[in-house]
């Protein structure tokens, strides 16, 4: 689908998973400063794979599983940092990540201002977004806002297993903090990967889909549910744009707001909570740039402001999707609502495998 | 030589004392606006470590930081630059009294937040070996950083891993205003630390030289066992937790155990020794005289620096 945007290069189909770790290795390759640490990340499950074979390819030295302890975890990275080293500290789920919000907000975030400029922490933070099964209040928070709140931190929320690797290898070595975010569900993607990956820029957007009736600004696992949407829509001739941030710090404001000049209208759709959102900073950004032809209020589309339940009836009624999308799209196009009986969506149960 | 090394030692000592009687003399015109954690008192532990460190070793500390700061750096200039809040401070004045750093010299920073600088001594020594450097990172942290999680985290981590970091505990049995007896629920901390696969070195004297000779054990030991070294030390807060006045009066503690501790003061005893050694009266206050001129001429020069430009602000977010 979005195909149209790769460029002629020798390229093979790889999960979202492989992505990472190839991108992992190939840093790890070229770079002898680069290590990665976390609670479990070597043992035999690796989180969910994309850190597996690097403890056998590069010895314990260079990957290895830790004691229980975030907050230490992340200031012994931004430590090695200011010393020298390429740190990538991975946590299995961002909701154990907020245990270290005081290294995060106080320290990692700050110390190359607070010295002035003379130190610098080229450090790289993964952090998994869990989903479905029960994961519930505590194994599902993504909170992408609120870190992309924080001055001196970059933020990123990669898609397609391309963006997955392109993103890593940017964020690897770039000279500043970069908290990477990922969707579990993304992790068995399956998409077109350049063989040879060249690092990827932060800062620009990727329009997934081209449309001329709506922008949709996605993040996250929400591309997927676009995506859904847009195949849907079009069976009526509703032609939606999705634009994907990619990274929301720095975010490429520009593309946003060139899409929706041309569509006039916008939907932003955050994989996360709603009040003081993203999806607020550029539903926004989006009144304030493109107030003029704007044809209708931006739409947000995000979780119910509630934790996230437990049990299924209601955990269905807390994440949005792709039928959300096509209610809000119908909505703001003044379109009677499209029959959904017989559309399959996804779910636990039928993960979104790729192509993209 | 050894005398050298004496005077070398009690010009650290003067340094740290003058600054900080400076910034008492200073302080209430109000030109210094930034909270202000004095060292006064502890200066024995940081010159001490500091100096037998070396200058290629990584540390961090506390708030508490004015010592670690000018027994790193030496000078006073960019010191008072940064508490005015003067563009010449090493961190252009985006620092002051809590944050302050000087790379360079091997000073990687303090932070406000207690406990907050413990696992970053424990990730730079992990880089020395990494590395394989000899260098040697270390951190200073007072009685209430063993409260925290992150001081257990930190400790624990360096044990399992075999990370030779030099933790520096500077005990002075207060945490803000509540004493230890209040807010530990063990006796001996010395105790409890050496049950991990960590070597305790005790050293709770307030002269600078058994602390600059401790500190050298230490850094043999960190070499010869490649694990963390708690070098356990102790001393009295002259002052209050955060300004610059005395506070024997407020009722938490009285004057009673101030004159007993002033009759160790740090300055004081490696003075006495310098006269021991045959140093004359008039030598001392000679060298005396040249930090006070020093020092003076700093808080002169801050005072007349200019301000960082309103620009400075957006400077410095990220690298590059």
């Amino acid at each position: 689908m979005f195909s149209m945007d790769k460029k002629n290069i020798q390229s093979k189909m790889l999960s979202y998973r492989d992505a990472i770790c190839e991108a992992t290795v190939q840093e790890m390759k070229r770079d002898k400063n680069v290590f990665v640490y976390g609670i479990d990340i070597a043992d035999h499950k690796g989180i969910f794979g994309t850190t597996a074979g690097l403890a056998e390819k590069f010895g314990a030295k260079r990957s290895f599983s830790t004691p229980l302890c975030e907050e230490a975890l992340v200031g012994f990275g931004l430590g090695s940092a200011l010393a020298g080293l390429r740190p990538i500290n991975v946590h299995m789920r961002i909701d154990f990540l907020l245990l270290a919000m005081n290294q995060l907000s106080n320290m990692v975030s700050s110390w190359h201002y607070g010295s002035g400029g003379q130190m610098k922490v080229p450090m790289v933070i993964r952090a998994v977004i869990g989903r479905g099964w029960g994961q519930s209040y505590q194994h599902n928070k993504s909170m992408q806002s609120v870190f992309a709140h924080i001055p001196g931190l970059k933020v990123v929320m990669p898609t397609t297993p391309e963006d997955a690797k392109g993103l890593l290898i940017t964020a690897i070595r770039d000279d500043n903090p970069v908290l990477i975010i990922e969707h579990r569900w993304l992790y068995d993607a399956i998409d077109k990967v350049p063989a040879r990956q060249e690092p990827m820029p932060f800062g620009k957007a990727h329009v997934l889909r081209r449309g001329k009736d709506i922008t949709v600004v996605a993040t996250s696992w929400m591309n997927v549910e676009a995506l859904r949407a847009a195949e849907v829509l079009a069976r009526r001739g509703v032609e939606i744009e999705i634009v994907d941030p990619r990274t929301l710090v720095p975010l490429d404001e520009k593309t946003i707001v060139r899409s929706v000049q041309k569509t006039k209208r916008c939907i932003v759709a955050d994989y996360d909570w709603g009040f003081c959102g993203f999806g607020a900073e550029i539903a926004a950004r989006v009144s304030e740039k493109c107030f003029g032809v704007l044809r209708a209020p931006v739409g947000r589309i995000h979780f119910a402001d509630t934790p996230c339940p437990c049990t299924r009836p209601l955990e269905m009624v807390f994440y949005p999707g792709a039928e959300t999308i096509i209610r809000e799209v119908e909505r703001q196009l003044k379109l009677t609502p499209t029959d959904l009986t017989k559309e399959n969506f996804y779910s636990y149960e039928r993960k979104f495998k790729g192509p993209f | 030589m050894k005398s050298e090394l004496s005077i070398k030692l009690y010009k650290a000592l003067y340094l740290v004392r003058a600054s900080e009687q400076a910034i008492i003399a200073h302080y209430l015109e109000d030109d210094m606006k930034t909270p202000m954690h004095m060292s006064m008192g502890g200066e024995a532990i940081s010159v001490g470590v500091c100096h037998a460190l070396g200058k290629d070793a990584q540390v961090f500390s506390s708030y508490r930081s004015h010592a670690v700061y000018l027994a790193r750096t030496g000078e006073a200039d960019t010191f008072f630059a940064e508490l005015y809040g003067k563009r010449t401070g090493n961190a252009k004045g985006k620092a002051g009294s809590m944050h302050l750093s000087a790379p360079s010299a091997g000073f990687f920073g303090a932070s406000a937040i207690v406990a907050s600088t413990l696992p970053l001594a424990v990730g730079a020594a992990f880089a020395n070996i990494y590395k394989k450097k000899k260098t040697i990172a270390a951190t200073f942290f007072g009685d209430g950083a063993v409260d925290e999680g992150v001081f257990w985290e930190s400790l624990n981590m360096s044990a399992a891993l075999g990370i030779p970091a030099l933790f520096v505990y500077e005990d002075n049995g207060l945490a803000v205003h509540n004493p230890k007896e209040r807010r530990h629920g063990y006796r001996s901390l010395d105790a409890i630390v050496s049950k991990f696969e960590c070597t305790v070195i005790e050293e709770k004297s307030t002269d600078v030289e058994k602390i600059y000779a401790a500190t050298q054990k230490a850094m043999r030991l960190l070499q010869k066992n490649k694990r963390p070294v708690f070098l356990s030390t102790q001393y009295y807060r002259y002052l209050e937790h955060v300004g610059i006045n005395t506070d024997f009066d407020v009722g938490y503690r009285g004057r009673k155990e101030f004159d007993v501790w002033e009759k160790h003061d740090p300055v004081k005893l490696q003075r006495a020794r310098l006269i021991r050694q045959g140093l004359s009266e008039s030598k001392i206050l000679g060298i005396e005289k040249d930090i006070e001129q020093a020092i003076a001429g700093a808080v002169r020069k801050a005072q007349r620096a200019p301000f960082p430009a309103n620009a400075e602000l957006y400077q410095d977010v990220f690298y590059g």
